[in-house]
């Protein structure tokens, strides 16, 4: 008895680990209502719980609960309509034994449901935590938990959008064709923005729970149902390209390692191919974007683990092209960077002379670009101002370190 | 240059926030406050009680009075301080950025005029 409780618990926590965003996508769509529906496949879980030790888990499993949650919520629905007398819907698929229904051959409602959650009329900072949600079941509290805010305050958020997905009734459907690039940005973006949890947020990452495998689940769902959008491709590509790496940012006494001094042999071949093979297929489509751009860019890095060298001529022609349609202050920096590389220090330094961005003068990379150049062209007095300017504008340790070293080496030799 | 973080917020409690769900909050800013250590930045930090066990205090009619709660009751109170020494402004906000109250509240960056040390008045520039 208690073996045949353990291989329920464990078919039931494998649907709630692999399934939930088919299960859920499939129950909400009809009435775009995801917290009943959450609620249902919460009472069907605790069903099988009950039943599978006795009966055994059933063939097909999924079906069992999506035809169980399915029944639960026509049941809620049907009581609804007896007290307000509103007609109920017209169900296609009839009420059924629960261990015939086939779930594989229930089509995949996710992308609708990623669409949804990244509808324009839902606030931007909400989309990435209800994808991670609704898509991957991730609770409210592991998500607060990455944002580094209190349980209930991202609970409140996430049931806020609910809400209003419900209320205003934002349907569950893949956009057409012509309203598919405005619509496709802002579901990339989110996805994303789940990857980039990490690196703008509280100083000291390790206190937060990374989130970057969920990201690259994600992204690589993502360009799976959307395969012939190049920027679903662009955007796996990148986060695999970049991710390759992480083993070798950081050094053996826990020292932050930059890029271009990194041991290329540390890094994740397997991921460097997988992403190589998406961007491959991205270029095919021929629609340049910003993630397919920002891709290639550590696609070049990357190429380092091979030939030896950093192709800075293709680099500088990335960056220019990435700066042409997505113009953000970050790539303006990093261009006068690669320019330093291209042309000499002097280039580089007129690059960033020339920036003329609101803030420039509190943004950290361009101080550390500075210094960079300023000692690449030996003129170390103001390397060094600059590197502790840098220094006073960081708060990650490791980073702070690392700068730090480099500011006493440009005093060393002024 | 001395700056004081004023982490203004609602009380968990008025928002319906326990002990138990301030975890992840309070595992970022332990986090938080060993980097501000770590970068040698931090003069102090403290993190207030409740302005329900504040008690006010005051002469300036004439006559003590004293009263319990707080000085203004405002929906946003005054939870925590934090003394920086910075360079400059740029700085601060740097810091401020990173702090985990910012998530869920406002920081008011208050530069200091003056401190008391060493027997004596002092300016922070």
């Amino acid at each position: 008895m208690a073996e045949h409780d353990l291989t329920a618990r464990r078919a039931v926590e494998r649907i709630a680990r692999e399934d939930h965003g088919r299960l859920l996508s499939l129950l909400a769509a009809r009435t775009g209502d995801l917290s009943a529906a959450e609620d249902a496949i919460s009472d069907a879980f605790v069903q099988a719980l009950a039943a599978w030790p006795n009966s055994g888990v059933p063939a097909n499993p999924e079906g069992w609960i999506f035809t169980v949650a399915r029944n639960r919520l026509r049941d809620r629905f049907r009581s609804a309509a007896e007290r307000t007398s509103v007609p109920l819907d017209n169900d296609d698929i009839a009420r059924v034994d629960a261990d015939e229904t086939d779930f594989d051959a229930i089509p995949d409602k996710r992308l609708a449901l990623l669409f949804t959650c990244a509808h324009p009329a839902i606030d931007p900072a909400v989309r990435t935590p209800l994808m991670l949600q609704t898509v991957l079941g991730l609770d409210a509290g592991r998500i607060a938990a990455a944002y580094a805010i209190p349980g209930p305050s991202m609970a409140q958020r996430l049931v806020r959008a609910k809400r209003r997905i419900r209320d205003a009734r934002i349907p569950f459907r893949v956009p057409e064709r012509s309203e598919m690039p405005a619509r496709l940005s802002a579901v990339l973006e989110a996805v994303y923005g789940a990857y980039a949890i990490d690196w703008h947020g509280i100083s000291g990452t390790s206190v937060r729970e990374s989130l970057t495998a969920e990201a690259l689940y994600l992204a690589e769902l993502l360009a799976e149902l959307l395969p012939d959008e190049p920027e679903t491709l662009g955007l796996a590509a990148l986060l695999l390209l970049s991710l390759s790496r992480s083993p070798a940012r950081v050094g053996r006494g826990g020292e932050w390692v930059a890029l271009d001094d990194q041991d290329p042999s540390l890094w994740d071949a397997a991921m460097i191919e997988r992403g190589e093979r998406y961007l491959l297929r991205a270029h095919g489509l021929g629609a340049i974007g910003r993630f397919q751009l920002e891709a290639a860019i550590q696609s070049v890095h990357c190429a380092r683990a091979k030939t030896g060298i950093t192709d800075w001529s293709a680099l500088r022609t990335l960056h220019e092209a990435l700066l042409r349609i997505a113009p953000t202050f970050g790539a303006e920096v990093a261009l006068a960077a690669v320019i330093g590389e291209t042309d000499g220090p002097d280039a580089g330094l007129a690059a960033l002379d020339a920036l003329r961005t609101a803030g420039v003068e509190r943004f950290q990379p361009a101080w550390a670009t500075r210094a960079h150049l300023l000692a690449a062209a030996s003129r170390f007095a103001e390397a060094e101002t600059a590197y502790e300017k840098a220094v006073s504008l960081t708060t990650d340790a490791q980073t702070r370190a690392w700068l730090a070293e480099r500011a006493a080496e440009a005093a060393r030799r002024g | 240059m001395r700056y004081a973080l004023l982490l203004n917020n609602p009380e968990p409690s008025d928002v319906g926030i326990t002990e138990e769900d301030m975890e992840p909050a309070r595992a970022a800013f332990d986090e938080y406050a060993k980097s501000l250590e770590a970068a040698g930045v931090l003069v102090s930090v403290d993190i207030l009680q409740p302005v329900a066990v504040s008690t006010t205090l005051t002469l300036r009619n004439g006559s003590l009075q004293i009263q319990d709660g707080p000085f203004a009751d405002t929906k946003e109170k005054l939870n925590g301080v934090f003394v920086l020494e910075l360079p400059d402004l740029d700085a601060a906000l740097a810091w401020a950025e990173k702090c985990p109250a910012a998530q869920y509240g406002v920081i008011e960056i208050r530069p200091s005029a003056l401190f008391f040390a060493d027997g004596r008045w002092q300016s922070t520039t």
